[in-house]
């Protein structure tokens, strides 16, 4: 659904984009990655008509950015870093504005802005002023807006910015469900755990090239297995402890607290079942007990590093 | 790109009048913006025309008053620019911009729309301006009825030209704040290096010529003649011909500043 072979851009001083490829099957969810500066909102915005490429090709939707701009933005909704809407204006009168700008009548771009209102918990809030909107409604308003023709592919960059836990967890929901009903979905963010719960492909970019790709879980085992991490209750338990761990792998010791231990868990969650086992066999006591997953923050780290 | 056809001229203009709408729905939203729109006319009326009047008298005779009615018509007409360019600053700053231009829309209407609405609304405070003119400062005009119709066609004109100079600034700026400073800081005190308030024959040497290529001299010497107030006397071209000279300054700014903002538009790549 979205194609991208050698883009590149730079602005006057810097070369933001340096050949980036990228390939998202319909109805999946891609999530660009990266640090401040490595490129996301410059390909966001090529592809979302907002900018032109200085080269390389990219195509949404069959249509390239470019040559096809006029026809492809009937096809794409986007919602930028800001809730890019009216505040002056109510939440309805902002809907039926950007619908009455895709061409729908009078009596249509009500009727849309009244089912997107519903859709998106606003149905009550439609009569007030945004301004008067918590961060959460505006972020629903702005992603009613960016749906105003259903568009088959979605652009969404950092849609989540600045939202409290609940919102955020909101607007997953709706962002799924989206997906569910066939909506291609690209989206840039800073939150790992955004890109672990929503994108079935993650690409992290770094100044302007892909660092990585591949599912949450790829990208997690390329950073290594899963990990039992081992706090023993008296730092004079440690030694003990360790000739008992050596049975099971190879133990570290962890800078950050003396009395703390991790092992490789190559069984996963039977390992950590042996590892307790063992432990109390040998009548260690111990504090905390737990198996670690590689987080995506671990992969983004020492790939961005 | 599709050639420009019927149909694209048809929703440029159906485009262009959803985008005034907008303008319309934000003022009805904000009642008290208009009011201050109103307050305004009065207080410059009484500041410039009872305060400063009082100490000044025209060089060629003729009531202050009468004199310094067309200046501050002009200088409404003039901060239109400060203005619109607050407001597609705004725009800018909050990504609307962006969402416009990511929707297919007809590329000129969103400025095209938001000018004519804008210069309708400055319609409104002019209009106040001239009430406060004649009730307060004793204001008429003198002209023909055809000639008095002439010089508000010129002011108008000159405001239409002003917007899209303050449009093209606020495409440029960060914030509504970055487009304020950005406008307000020149172009206030231009309105004051003119003909606007002052007898221009009492300026000295190094500063005449300023004021008498500045278009709003000839902006407002054109209506104090049109309307039959007294006027200040130069040497220069433009207020010798100043009808003349201030349709050609409003055109050519007009002439320059759409296309340049219409490309702006279009292209901002931030």
């Amino acid at each position: 659904m979205i194609y991208v072979e050698g883009l590149r851009k730079r602005y006057k001083a810097k070369e933001a984009l340096r050949g980036i490829d990228l390939e998202v099957p319909a109805g999946t969810v891609c999530g660009l990655l990266g640090p401040n500066g490595a490129g996301k909102t410059t390909a966001v915005r090529i592809l979302a008509t907002l900018l032109r490429p200085d080269a390389g090709r990219a195509e949404v939707a069959g249509l390239d950015v470019v040559r096809d701009a006029d026809r492809l933005r009937f096809r794409i909704g986007l919602a930028g870093q800001h809730a890019a809407v009216d505040e002056l204006l109510t939440g309805r009168r902002n809907l039926e504005l950007f619908a009455r700008l895709y061409h729908l009548s009078r009596a249509g771009a009500r009727r849309r802005a009244g089912e997107l209102l519903e859709r998106f918990g606003l149905a009550e809030a439609g009569r007030r002023p945004v301004k008067e909107y918590s961060g959460g409604m505006r972020r629903r308003l702005d992603l009613a807006a960016s749906l105003i023709v259903s568009p088959p592919v979605l652009f969404m960059d950092e849609p989540t910015t600045g939202l409290d836990p609940r919102s955020r967890m909101q607007l997953w929901d709706l962002l799924r469900d989206l997906v569910k009903e066939g909506t291609t979905l690209l989206l840039t963010t800073q939150y790992l755990d955004e890109a672990d719960q929503l994108a079935d492909q993650v690409v992290v970019l770094r100044e302007g090239v892909v660092a990585a790709a591949g599912s949450p879980a790829e990208l997690k085992r390329a950073v290594g297995g899963d990990r039992v991490r081992v706090l023993f209750r008296e730092a004079r338990d440690v030694d003990a402890g360790l000739r008992v761990l050596r049975a099971t792998g190879s133990p570290e010791l962890d800078g950050a607290d003396a009395r703390q231990v991790t092992v490789p868990a190559a069984d996963g969650a039977q390992s950590l079942v042996r590892i307790a086992g063992a432990l109390d066999a040998a009548g260690i006591p111990v504090e905390d007990l737990a198996l670690r997953r590689p987080t995506l923050d671990e992969v983004f780290l020492r790939l961005t590093a | 790109m599709t050639k420009p056809s019927f149909d694209t001229l048809r929703w440029t203009v159906l485009d262009s009048l959803t985008i005034a709408g907008r303008t319309y729905s934000r003022q009805a939203a904000q009642p008290g913006e208009i009011l201050a729109f109103l307050v305004f006319p009065v207080i410059m009326t009484v500041l410039f025309g009872y305060v400063f009047g009082s100490a000044i008298t025209l060089p060629n005779g003729g009531d202050y008053r009468d004199y310094l009615m067309p200046g501050i018509f002009m200088q409404v007409m003039a901060m239109t620019a400060t203005a619109a360019a607050t407001a597609v600053g705004e725009d800018m700053a909050r990504g609307i911009i962006d969402r416009f231009r990511a929707q297919p829309i007809a590329r000129s209407a969103v400025l095209v729309g938001r000018s004519v609405a804008d210069l309708s609304m400055h319609l409104l405070s002019l209009a106040a301006m001239v009430l406060a003119g004649i009730l307060l400062a004793g204001w008429r005009a003198h002209g023909s009825l055809g000639a008095t119709a002439a010089a508000f066609g010129l002011l108008v004109l000159f405001g239409f030209a002003m917007i899209w100079v303050g449009t093209y600034i606020g495409l440029w700026v960060q914030s509504g704040a970055q487009a304020d400073a950005a406008t307000f800081g020149w172009l206030f005190p231009m309105t004051f290096l003119a003909n606007t308030f002052v007898p221009i024959e009492g300026l000295p040497a190094w500063l005449k010529p300023v004021a008498d290529w500045n278009p709003m001299s000839a902006v407002v010497a054109a209506t104090r003649e049109l309307f039959g107030n007294p006027t200040s006397v130069s040497s220069a071209w433009p207020l010798r011909h100043p009808v003349a000279a201030s349709v050609l300054w409003s055109v050519a700014i007009i002439v320059v500043f759409v296309p340049l903002s219409v490309n702006r538009y279009r292209s901002t790549s931030r």
